[in-house]
């Protein structure tokens, strides 16, 4: 019984680990989308955050500093996105491709500049630290290594993640910004008859998002790893997007989705470290053809934000 | 005749050939500013991307196995996108083409020719289902493409990473699958390269004998086939007169009678099993089997860049799938011989779809130059 | 009766002009408004009357001229200007948010907030309330504008400007999706309105509506000012020939009618819209040949589904079509127009009708391109394409005469034109003409209603679905009113009582 309480704590864990650095990017996903632009280069924003913040937190040996500067990173890229996006009239998706490119071109560069040619960081002095570390261990209010420990033990980054995930519902539904952003990603041309700037509302949406989601990477290279490569973010920015989708636009459907992607994660690490005769690669596709089947017959009419995609021109005015 | 001068030059600079020079013009002015920005001299880096690419035939000759797989997964997205579909699943139907390749490599026994349409028909039918895969549950379900693909591409991914693994087709722990039967290979001369009258021929023509000691293969002449036929279908027959209204307007499509739904799936077969062909020809003429793959190899996605520069036509797609295989090869050399990061190749690449996606500010720059150039 | 107060001039726009490039969209157009007035804005579609009360209302910026509110000259850089000068815009397409609530849509832009943005909508709804019932608007705040009605939606437009403290109010194209009995109500909130002291600026191009509620009226033709007029001095008449340049005769020229047999029946047709309500509800109609049946009605009873469900876009719910006795409910779109010879001119041409980046010989094709001679195997035979291109655009008369011009370069009369040349010239049945007048000028309009007529003429069958009363009026042979997606009476057009079918599109019984 203790064994399987145990083991559940594992799979919690190790979920939560797996879920939060999409959370983040996932929410990026959100606040774009809602203001009624495409973000397919969140990939890319990702990327480039995760290499930005492993990068600081290396040289500057504060892991803190090098996530708000991965989040930075990310802006800077979204604000290319929304230069092209917003300003002149670009298509979103070409552009979100550009951004990949970008993203980890720029990434690369830099790492291959600043480690030696390598196209990996070296291993950062501090990872987040992990706030509730002082209530585990021998004599304390936990055991190390029991359920508690397993579950709550849990970088920094993981607590933020959820709590954004509060702040981005609250600021959406709640607020007059929020309010806004919804009526620009509805019906642009409403807003705008009411004196509402489209194209400032849009420019700080994508470059929030662009934030968020260098914040995800962050969340990759310095809480989940200790260190950028080239592979670590390999289409975590395309899961993230997936979600926020499965997640129908929302910051609390999206949240569920990253912990169903990171609960597969979960249950594939866990698995393997038992040793069960299935197949890890098996494993690993399941949330994938779950995602399609869910997308297929349960969520069946998502409505996207009815102005996403289009392109809000008031030149010749 | 200078009026005709001006009038030529407007219609170039406003036509989609015009506004993709143009990017890719600045797409290496930006690469050559970064790189000057990060220490070293662009005119330096230009000329050892330059000599990279064409100062022996060796080169030339891997350019052309560079671009290969990019040029056919080029035309994969352009054929989608000419249907109004945003096929981000070329990257999974390359590895379905490449794993059905692989295994009706090894598996079958077959005379060369036989062998090699088989290999490349089944691939291409397995990529063709997993492309209309995508297709199907857009026109059936309504979900959007992009995503769907972007499931279909990692259950490709894990779904190649298991079949290495089986003990039928690949040896245990080295991670990759056995190699294509040597009927199955589509590489130019491969028996009599490695004759005695093949090694004394390399060693004594020099030009030719660096071509063959590449992996040189028949899939570029197949991509450019592929290419004409692509134009072909999309400009010439009934098919693609349906399927370029559809999507340039479903809505009008659909009220003259055509069946967008139908045309969606057979859009996306065709792209994926263009996608599935590119995975096919790069087994069979380059790697010879699959492997386990850590990360997206990214054939897919640079097929998408291909596409967008290649203004989604197919000798667009020939063409900017040379330059991306050129700057993709051309740029590695750079990190040998002065230390620059080579990609900055993948900037440049990224610059030049961002400019290709906004016409409206090449116009900007351009009337701006032009006052200028007045004053 | 009258509330004007001609001791304030609250809008005055003096010789303003409004370029698009080269394109004069207003010409030196003055304009002035009285505190209390209601000023009407006549023009032909096209003429330039959006575009200047756009300048009032700050979305454009006049290229010159002056404009000065309540003898303040004023610079109205955009719509927060405007809105800050007591101006408020209730636009031909609602700007209402469709997911939001009443009062969300309504404080957009001016939200009541407490303290750090954090917004306090109890308050605001509690203002929304007072101001709906001061004026007689009959709106809960608390309603979500997408299970409103449109009527309902047009106040919460009003309302928003209100909101915002308006005195002058500027409504485009306000009676377009109205019952007659919404725009008995709507008349009422004006009155309403200039009893307390607003300004009202109403666009339109119906000449009724002017003579019964503006005060004045100003007359733009192709960007120039013609005049302004007091309303109760002048006849419709006038006013048409004052707004197109010439004098018209409202009726189409036709032929007696040489009534064939039936050769179209619907019976007890049901269609599901969007939303899965039923919005064609057990209807009832039958075409013969050799005439123009005209449906008329409101916006929105049924128009659209009923023809969706002709044309096979749509699926039938329940009922039947029959053509000459043949069943062909359900049948795929394509089988309507190549089997059964169906044709149908779209109510939104740009959307439904072309291919806009197609040239004009690509959809002059777009029905027939799988038959010979245009196709051939597979293959598309190009010669014969546009070999038939250039004889539809002499017959048809589309400019310019360049089959290699993509549809999104010609004019919208032009663009009419080519529909107009694929669906007649293979000589069809029945042909459904839905809206096919909306949007252009006068001259295409003869066009159109000429090329109805015609087919007609040759025995033809030809279904006409308008909102525009006059146009069912003037073209019909008879007249069926559409009302809840039923048909609620069906009458000769010819000595017709235009009130007597106002009455049956608002659902009363004659």
């Amino acid at each position: 019984m203790e064994a399987i309480i145990k083991d559940m704590g594992f799979i919690i864990g190790t979920t939560l680990m797996y879920s939060t650095p999409l959370m983040f990017t996932s929410l990026g996903g959100v606040i774009t989308e809602r203001s009624g632009v495409v973000n397919i280069g969140l990939e890319g924003m990702m990327f480039f955050g995760a290499f930005v913040g492993a990068t600081v937190a290396y040289y500057s040996q504060s892991p803190w500093l090098g996530f708000v500067c991965a989040g930075l990173g990310g802006a800077l890229l979204g604000l290319i996105h929304a230069i092209a996006c917003v300003s002149f009239a670009a298509e979103q998706i070409v552009s979100g491709i550009a951004i990949n490119f970008l993203g980890s071109g720029f990434a690369l560069f830099l790492s291959r500049l600043f480690f030696d040619g390598a196209t990996q960081t070296l291993t950062i002095p501090k990872k987040i630290p992990l706030p509730f570390s002082f209530l585990f261990g021998e004599g304390k209010l936990f055991q190390s290594a029991g359920f508690m420990d397993l579950v709550f033990n849990r970088f920094a980054t993981v607590y933020l993640a959820f709590f954004l995930v509060a702040v981005v519902w609250f600021v959406l539904y709640k607020t007059k910004i929020g309010m806004r952003v919804q009526a620009v990603g509805e019906h642009p041309e409403a807003a705008d008859t009411l004196g509402i700037n489209v194209y400032r509302i849009r420019y700080g949406a994508v470059m929030t998002s662009g934030f968020f989601a260098g914040l995800g990477g962050a969340a990759m290279s310095i809480a989940v790893v200790s260190r950028f490569s080239n592979t670590l973010i390999s289409g975590h920015g395309f899961i993230a997007l997936a979600a926020m989708i499965f997640g129908k636009w929302k910051p609390q459907g999206a949240m569920l989705a990253c912990l169903l992607f990171g609960g597969a994660k979960g249950v594939e690490i866990y698995l393997g470290a038992k040793g069960f005769p299935v197949p890890s690669s098996l494993l690993a596709m399941l949330p994938y053809i779950l995602t399609i089947i869910v997308l297929v017959g349960v969520v069946g009419k998502t409505t996207p934000p009815a102005a996403i995609g289009r392109i809000f021109d008031k030149s010749g005015k | 005749m200078k009026l005709n001068g001006e009038v030529l030059k407007r219609k170039f600079l406003n036509g989609s050939l015009g506004l993709t020079l143009i990017s890719i013009v600045l797409g290496f002015l930006l690469g050559a500013i970064i790189l000057l920005v990060a220490g070293f001299n662009p005119l330096e880096a230009y000329w050892v991307i330059l000599k990279g690419i064409f100062s022996r035939s060796k080169y030339i000759s891997y350019v052309i196995i560079y671009a290969t797989p990019l040029i056919i997964t080029g035309l994969s997205v352009a054929f989608a996108l000419r249907t109004g579909l945003f096929n981000i699943g070329a990257e999974g139907q390359y590895i379905m083409g490449a794993i059905m390749a692989a295994a009706a490599g090894y598996f079958f026994k077959l005379p060369l020719i036989l062998h090699v349409t088989l290999a490349v028909g089944l691939a291409v039918i397995v990529a063709a289902i997993w492309g209309g895969l995508a297709g199907y549950i857009k026109a059936r379900f309504g979900v959007h493409e992009v995503i769907s693909t972007i499931m279909l591409n990692w259950i490709a991914l894990y779904f190649s990473n298991f079949v290495v693994t089986l003990k039928v087709f690949g040896s245990q722990g080295t991670g990759k699958s056995y190699a294509i039967q040597s009927t199955a290979r589509i590489n130019l001369l491969s028996d009599w390269k490695i004759s005695e009258a093949g090694i004394e021929f390399i060693r004594s023509h020099k030009v030719l004998g660096d071509i063959l000691k590449t992996p040189i293969n028949a899939g570029i002449i197949f991509a450019i086939l592929l290419a004409v036929l692509v134009w072909y279908i999309l400009n010439k027959t009934t098919l693609g007169y349906e399927l370029r209204a559809v999507g340039f307007n479903p809505h009008a499509a659909e009220a003259g009678g055509i069946n967008v739904k139908k045309s969606m799936v057979i859009s996306m077969l065709i792209s994926g099993g263009l996608a599935g062909a590119a995975g096919a020809f790069q087994v069979l003429g380059v790697s010879h089997r699959i492997a386990k793959l850590a990360a997206m190899e990214g054939y897919g996605f640079d097929g998408i860049a291909v596409s967008l520069i290649g203004n989604n036509t197919g000798p667009g797609s020939v063409f900017a799938g040379l330059l991306f295989g050129a700057l993709k090869y051309g740029g590695s050399k750079i990190q040998d011989a002065m230390q620059a990061p080579t990609e900055v190749i993948n900037i440049m690449i990224g610059t030049i779809i961002l400019f290709v996606a906004m016409p409206k500010l090449i116009r900007l720059i351009l009337t701006i130059l032009e006052r200028r150039a007045k004053n | 009766m009258t509330a004007i107060d001609f001791s304030q001039k609250i809008v005055e726009m003096i010789d303003v002009v409004k370029k698009f490039g080269d394109f004069v969209a207003n010409d030196r157009i003055n304009l002035t408004v009285h505190k209390g007035e209601v000023h009407s804005l006549l023009g032909e579609n096209g003429a330039g009357k959006t575009t200047l009360v756009n300048c009032l209302y700050g979305l454009y910026r006049p290229t010159q001229g002056r404009i000065r509110i309540k003898g303040q000259e004023v610079e109205i850089s955009d719509p927060n200007a405007a809105i800050q000068l007591g101006i408020g815009m209730v636009h031909q397409h609602f700007m209402l948010v469709d997911t939001f609530t009443v009062t969300q849509n309504i404080i957009l832009g001016r939200e009541t907030t407490k303290m750090m943005g954090v917004l306090d909508i109890a308050r605001a709804e509690k203002k929304v309330a007072e101001i709906s019932e001061r004026y007689g608007l009959a709106i809960n705040p608390r309603d979500k504008i997408q299970d409103i009605s449109v009527g309902s939606q047009q106040r919460v437009e009003i309302l928003k400007a209100l909101y915002r403290g308006a005195e002058i109010l500027i409504l485009d194209e306000p009676t377009a999706v109205l019952t007659p009995q919404e725009i008995q109500e709507l008349v009422m909130i004006i009155r309403n309105l200039t009893q307390e002291g607003k300004s009202i600026i109403i666009i339109t191009h119906k000449l009724h509506e002017i003579k019964q509620v503006a005060d004045y009226c100003t007359i733009i033709r192709r960007g120039k000012f013609i005049d302004t007029v007091e309303v109760d001095k002048v006849t419709e008449q006038e006013l048409a020939s004052m707004m197109v340049g010439r004098e018209v005769s409202f009726a189409v020229e036709k032929k007696a009618q040489q009534k064939g047999e039936q050769i179209l029946a619907i019976q007890d047709l049901v269609v599901k819209d969007n939303r899965g309500i039923a919005a064609v509800n057990g209807l009832n109609l039958t075409l013969h040949k050799g005439e123009i049946l005209g449906i008329a009605g409101v916006d929105g009873n049924g128009q659209s589904e009923l023809v969706e469900a002709l044309t096979g876009l749509r699926k039938v719910a329940g009922g039947s079509i029959t053509l000459r006795g043949k069943e062909i409910t359900g049948s795929k779109p394509k089988e309507v127009i190549n089997r059964w010879n169906i044709r149908t001119i779209p109510e939104d041409r740009q959307k439904r009708g072309l291919v806009m980046e197609f040239d004009v010989a690509e959809n002059l094709i777009l029905e027939t391109y799988h038959d010979t001679p245009f196709s051939v195997r597979g293959m598309l035979n190009r010669d014969k394409i546009y070999a038939y291109a250039d004889h539809c655009t002499q017959v048809y008369d589309i400019r310019p005469t360049n089959p290699y011009l993509t549809a999104k370069s010609l004019s919208g009369g032009n663009q009419q034109k080519v529909i107009i040349a694929r669906e007649v010239s293979n000589d069809p049945e029945v042909l459904i003409a839905s809206q096919p007048t909306r949007g252009l000028d006068v001259g295409a309009i003869e066009y159109v209603h000429t090329a109805l007529v015609n087919q007609r003429d040759r025995g033809k069958a030809v279904l006409l679905i308008s909102f525009e009363l006059d146009e069912v009026m003037n073209v019909s042979d008879r007249i069926a009113v559409i009302f809840e997606g039923k048909i609620v009476g069906i009458v000769d057009a010819i000595g017709v009582d235009e009130n007597e079918i106002g009455l049956m599109m608002a659902g009363g019984t004659p």
